[in-house]
């Protein structure tokens, strides 16, 4: 495992490098910022939380993970870089962890950076800091889940674009799961049971607790399981 | 982890090695096996199967069938094993674009775990000196000439002094110079090493490699040193003589009388007289022309041009 460190360092720096890494910080901080003050209605919710913001971050990472994943393995086979890195003497785990960590550790850094919104709300009234830490744990947790299944679309293709619609496409159905809308919908169409359980896979509902407070153990769990699948099909599909 | 003995000083021992992509077999049944010291060339006409065979022993795909051993360990069994000992250089080098020259070589150094930070840095130093590439360290790789792009490929396989080198295509991409320069690398570390590169350029094979594996659609053809694989020249050990003041016709035929003549044809003035076998006739064909007391205008061995050879060999309706 401590082969995992030198490829953290060298993805890690690679997003600094490539411009694609700050037009995306902005962007996410941006529409993250839009979409609390307006449709969001932060100010006249009268509220001193985040919950205006965290409710957009799902939306926000249907977007944000595909592009910051896209590249991490497709971009390896398609300049025959793969090549070099499984011939070194790594793991398949060590690399798909220390590609997957570096990922991860740069959107934890993004979703930190709306740190400035927590100020605001301090400053505009006494926040309620339990919601505040658990909504942002809960978003680094999701973002997590959602990078690994964008490492393992990457993994599929060498084409960056189709590595980031597959990606995209993958977590708008686990998203959409959990709308009440798709769940009525499918409540009619399938035995209660299944329909229950396969609302149970979504993304809006297992953050939701998160979002208000709470650390629900099963929804945790359901991140870092999710993730762990992802990751471990990632490295079954490296290795053919 | 099992630990095959392999003979002779062997480092590197193929047997029996086949790959096939979906119907198409581009590797078929090839075995070899390279001792330390040994620099084996690999040669072949395009999509011959050199660069599949090299992924197979480097562990990058895996084979169909048959085996490969790396100083007595699996390639396939013990991966680890035998990629810590292959310093492997892919065709056409790749190499992370947007970082630099000594960033690179640093990050393949670390993976390599030379350690700790200090000796990275030595080695990477050396490194640097010994492939010339001091100028470009700071430049990212991206912006390198194909050359330089070349030599950074070279450079990290070789960063952790490896027993096994696998070179595919090394001096493709440089100017003469360089190309120079790279084989006296490769020949300077020969010594302590196994060497397997494939390359497209015949004299080279000559001026490097102390045996030749001509592989032809995934099947090998020839396996032998390289003096051996020109004696397969129709023309090998054959001697051009122009003579004067003797009628030529004349002249052939009293050759033709002698043992250690072949066969003798005529080109105008010139004699052209090949050996039967493989040993050379030069003392006794000189000898011959004194006692005739032929006046000598020219006296010329030819020997077999290696790439007419593999012409042969590998096209052969041409
Ligand atoms: N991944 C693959 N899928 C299908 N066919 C492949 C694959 N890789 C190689 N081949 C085929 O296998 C054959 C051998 O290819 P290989 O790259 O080993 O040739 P080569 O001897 O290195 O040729 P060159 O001199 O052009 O480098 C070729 O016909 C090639 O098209
Ligand atoms: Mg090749």
């Amino acid at each position: 495992m401590q082969q995992v460190k030198p490829l953290f360092k060298r993805e890690f720096a690679g997003y600094f490098r490539s411009p694609v890494a700050y037009v995306f910080s902005v962007v996410f901080l941006a529409s993250a910022a839009i979409l609390t003050f307006f449709p969001g209605q932060f100010f006249e919710s009268n509220e001193a939380s985040l919950r205006t913001l965290f409710q957009f971050f799902p939306w926000i990472f249907l977007l944000m993970a595909p592009a910051i994943c896209m590249r991490l393995w497709a971009e390896e086979k398609r300049s025959g870089t793969w090549e070099l890195l499984f011939t070194l003497p790594l793991t398949t785990v060590e690399a798909v962890l220390g590609k997957f960590l570096a990922a991860w550790a740069f959107f934890t850094i993004a979703i930190l950076l709306t740190f400035p919104m927590v100020v605001t709300v301090a400053y505009l009234g006494t926040p309620d800091w339990g919601p505040i830490f658990t909504g942002y744990l809960g978003a680094i947790l999701m973002g997590g889940s959602y990078l690994a299944i964008c490492s393992l679309a990457s993994a599929l293709t060498r084409n960056q674009v189709i590595a980031f619609v597959l990606s995209f496409l993958i977590c708008l159905v686990l998203l959409f799961l959990g709308i009440g809308l798709v769940n009525d919908l499918m409540g009619t169409l399938l035995p209660w049971w299944l329909a229950e359980g396969i609302s149970q896979f979504s993304f809006l509902s297992r953050y939701e607790a998160l979002m208000i407070g709470l650390l629900p153990v099963g929804d945790i769990l359901f991140f870092i399981l999710l993730g762990l699948f992802a990751l471990a099909t990632t490295v079954l599909v490296l290795e053919r | 982890m099992s630990k095959e003995i392999l003979p002779q000083n062997e480092l590197i021992r193929v047997g029996g090695l086949t790959k096939d992509f979906g119907p198409f077999r581009a590797v078929n049944a090839v075995s070899f096996g390279v001792r330390k010291g040994e620099i084996l060339g690999f040669l072949g006409p395009n999509g011959a199967g050199k660069s599949t065979t090299m992924k197979i022993l480097t562990g990058f795909i895996p084979a169909t069938a048959g085996e490969a051993w790396v100083e007595g360990f699996s390639v396939q069994k013990d991966s680890l094993e035998t990629r810590r000992r292959i310093g492997y250089l892919p065709e056409s080098s790749p190499a992370y674009p947007e970082m630099t020259v000594e960033e690179f070589l640093l990050f393949v150094a670390e993976c390599r775990r030379i350690n700790p930070r200090k000796n990275r840095q030595k080695r990477v130093e050396e490194i640097l000196s010994l492939c010339f590439l001091q100028d470009v360290r700071k430049q990212t790789i991206d912006t390198l000439s194909k050359g330089y792009k070349q030599r950074v490929g070279f450079a990290q396989a070789v960063i952790h002094d490896p027993p096994v080198l696998v070179l595919d295509e090394p001096t493709d991409g440089l100017d003469p110079n360089q190309k120079q320069e790279v084989r006296k690398i490769i020949t300077g570390m020969a010594k302590e090493k196994a060497i397997i590169l494939s390359t497209h350029i015949l004299e080279e094979v000559e001026a490097l490699c102390s045996r030749l594996i001509i592989i032809d659609r995934g099947k090998i053809l020839v396996d032998e040193t390289p003096a051996e694989f020109r004696q397969r020249h129709e023309q090998h050990n054959r001697f051009r003589i122009g003579i004067e003041g003797i009628e030529i016709s004349e002249a052939a035929a009293k050759l033709k009388k002698q043992d250690f003549a072949g066969s003798v044809a005529t080109e105008g003035q010139t004699l052209l007289v090949k050996a039967p076998g493989r040993e050379s006739i030069e003392s006794a064909l000189l000898k011959f022309c004194q006692q005739e007391q032929w006046s000598l205008k020219s006296f010329r061995k030819e020997s077999g041009r290696l790439d007419e050879v593999f012409r042969q060999l590998t096209n052969p309706q041409a």
